[in-house]
């Protein structure tokens, strides 16, 4: 981990409301693993504001130029504007500056048994989804890719996950775009079908709930990836934490979103309490 | 060129530090968390997350909100317990030649003392910072910090059960701060630092919810340092202890205010989430202006205002 001081590459409306931003990061691929995060700011034009929160969707390298130039190394947020920072850094340009600190956190463990992969991304909870893919792809799993949105709007870059090989399900609320009604459904489905299956997923809250219902009931395993209200990312503030497994007010268990996750296994958590609460995600999709 | 590098160390409580910049307490963790971005041999203290006499759980989600020029923290004093820190956390302060202020605080005296007692006999710890922005439990909340003989009998105790130099970190929720600092030097501390946070208050207006779970937090940033600029000032005038100036501190220039108005050293606290390396360029920065103002002692600034 380290604060990049560096500069953008490319910012573009991918589809209304997202952005792709590539920035510039050497050294940054080979040591960012599936599910971690990086906690980014614009240098400009406000001094104070505290960074945001940002999965890593990719990495990858520009190669060489016909000048000669040496390969450019990159990394790639995926990212939804919802407020004030996300709407300063969709006004950014190739060539502005900004300090990227990462990679940070916990990302998805991946063991090495043979049972089915099942990602469910959940609008921009598809993010930390793409690198966990490119690893299960590149260890020789099959891998689908379950993804849930409210409108065609929302699904984003499933090709790209097609491209690595990945079978992608779409599903909308409105049916817009793939099946009608719920991701969860989809993943109901596949459980069936499937006599063993490993379940990883990022979305909303409430999703996330349903989805752990779902596997729990099934003994299925599951890591789930969480977002939190963060000021440092590196465990100091204390900001961020979740409610974990047992938590009570007598016995009080937090754990700490920027450090122990952001991937947990479902085991580690309070899910009773945290979807009541609606906590650990105030994500695009579950605030309004 | 005059190649001599100014002179940048101070006393505070008879400690020697190497510079005048610290971390405020809870912005760095225990110091480790930060060491990745942070040569920890170049600040001039590190100063612990605030300890207590049990690990303490803290507040319940959301607890921190952006708002202008600053956040808001409820993070309700989250932290190992004092055994812990002593066992697992102090070891690695050997590595590391800067002093360390141990930050504690308690619920009733007796939290209080105990905690300064178990921390007598750990040579890692070279000062103690005792915050006494908090409630009373045992006499109906009332904050030891807002109340002068409150503040006076925790510092006294705090003063017998352990010899290190003792700061006292005031808050800034009183209606006059110098009555709570004479109060705290003539119970004994060594130093003062002030401010902790101010206590506020956000509303996010679609959900009509209070932004942070514990309704109200502690500002810090940029939006408290005129406050805190203030204070200190006053602060400085009424007592004859070294004073530590905290509150809003972003850059070189921000942290000179405070020397200027007689701060014999600075905390840096929000500044470090939004960038790590925040209080190195401080450092740097309050060296070249010493330079350019033709300083060759950081002592020469310290209290020089003009009025
Ligand atoms: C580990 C992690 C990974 C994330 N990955 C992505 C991603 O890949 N793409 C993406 O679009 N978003 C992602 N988010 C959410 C993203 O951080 C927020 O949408 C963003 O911080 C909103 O900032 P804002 O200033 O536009 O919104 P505002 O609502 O104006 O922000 C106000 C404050 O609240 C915080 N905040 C608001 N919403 C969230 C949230 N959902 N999570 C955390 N903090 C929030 C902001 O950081 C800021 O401090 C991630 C969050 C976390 C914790
Ligand atoms: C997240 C956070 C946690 C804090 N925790 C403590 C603490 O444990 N003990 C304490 O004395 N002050 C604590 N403070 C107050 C700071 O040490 C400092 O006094 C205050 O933030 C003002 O400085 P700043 O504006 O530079 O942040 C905390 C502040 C923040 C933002
Ligand atoms: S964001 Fe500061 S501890 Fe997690």
């Amino acid at each position: 981990m380290k604060n990049y001081q560096t500069i953008i590459l490319s910012n573009q409306e991918i589809a209304p409301g997202y952005w792709r931003m590539r920035i510039l990061a050497p050294g940054f691929a080979a040591v960012a693993h599936p599910g971690q995060f990086v906690m980014l700011r614009p240098e400009q034009p406000l001094p104070t504001m505290l960074r945001r929160p940002f999965g890593i969707f990719r990495t990858g390298c520009l190669p060489p130029e016909c000048s000669g130039l040496p390969p450019r190394e990159y990394m790639e947020l995926l990212y939804k504007v919802v407020g004030q920072g996300t709407r300063i850094m969709s006004e950014l340009h190739a060539g502005d500056r900004v300090e990227l600190l990462g990679p940070l956190g916990r990302g998805f463990a991946v063991g090495d048994n043979a049972c089915a992969k099942l990602l469910v991304g959940g609008g921009i909870g598809l993010v930390p989804l793409f690198m966990l893919a490119e690893a299960l792809i590149a260890a020789g799993h099959r891998v689908r890719l379950l993804m849930g949105g409210r409108t065609r709007d929302d699904i984003l870059a499933v090709t790209e996950f097609e491209r690595l090989g990945v079978e992608t399900y779409v599903s909308t609320d409105d049916g817009s775009l793939g099946e009608e009604g719920l991701v969860t459904n989809v993943l109901e489905r596949k459980l069936d079908e499937a006599p063993c299956a490993e379940v990883f997923a990022c979305g909303p809250m409430p999703m996330l709930a349903a989805v752990e219902r779902i596997c729990s009931a099934r003994n299925v395993p599951l890591q789930v990836s969480l977002e939190a209200h963060m000021a440092c990312g590196v465990g100091a503030c204390l900001g961020c934490v979740v409610k974990g497994a047992g938590h009570s007010d007598q016995r009080p268990n937090y754990l700490c979103t920027c450090k122990e996750g952001p991937v947990f296994a479902a085991g580690q958590l309070d899910w009773g309490r945290a979807a009541a609460s609606g906590e650990g995600c105030a994500e695009g999709g579950c605030r309004q | 060129m005059n190649a001599k590098r100014p002179n940048l160390s101070v006393d505070v409580a008879g400690i020697r530090l190497r510079n005048p910049v610290m971390p405020a307490s809870g912005t760095f963790g225990y110091g480790e968390e930060y060491a990745p971005f942070v040569d920890l041999n170049r600040l001039g203290a590190i100063v612990t997350k605030g300890l207590s006499l049990n690990p303490k759980a803290g507040n319940p989600m959301p607890r921190i909100a952006e708002t202008t020029s600053g956040m808001l923290n409820a993070i309700g004093l989250q932290n190992v317990g004092i055994d812990a820190f002593v066992a697992k956390k102090c070891p690695y302060y050997r590595e590391v030649a800067t002093p360390v202020f141990a930050n504690f605080f308690g619920n009733t005296l007796e939290e209080y003392g105990e905690v300064a007692r178990r921390l007598c006999d750990v040579p890692e710890v070279t000062a103690l910072e005792l915050n006494i922005s908090c409630p009373n439990v045992k006499q109906g909340g009332i904050v030891f910090g807002t109340d002068p003989k409150a503040a006076a009998e925790v510092v006294s105790l705090v003063r017998k059960a352990n010899a290190k130099p003792l700061i006292v970190k005031l808050s800034p929720n009183v209606t006059d701060i110098t009555v709570i600092a004479r109060a705290v030097e003539e119970a004994g501390a060594d130093a003062i630092s002030c401010i902790n946070t101010l206590t506020g208050m956000a509303v996010d207006i679609r959900s009509r919810r209070p932004k942070i779970a514990n309704r109200t937090g502690g500002l810090s940033g940029p939006a408290i340092r005129p406050v805190a600029v203030r204070m200190v000032h006053q602060v400085v005038q009424a007592v004859k202890v070294p004073v530590i100036g905290i509150g809003g501190i972003m850059t070189a220039a921000d942290a000179l205010e405070f020397l200027i108005v007689g701060a014999r050293a600075v905390q840096v606290g929000t500044a470090n989430f939004i960038d790590p390396a925040a209080m190195l360029a401080i450092i740097d920065g309050i060296e070249a202006f010493l330079a350019e103002e033709g300083l060759d002692d950081i002592n020469q600034l310290i209290g020089s205002l003009q009025v």
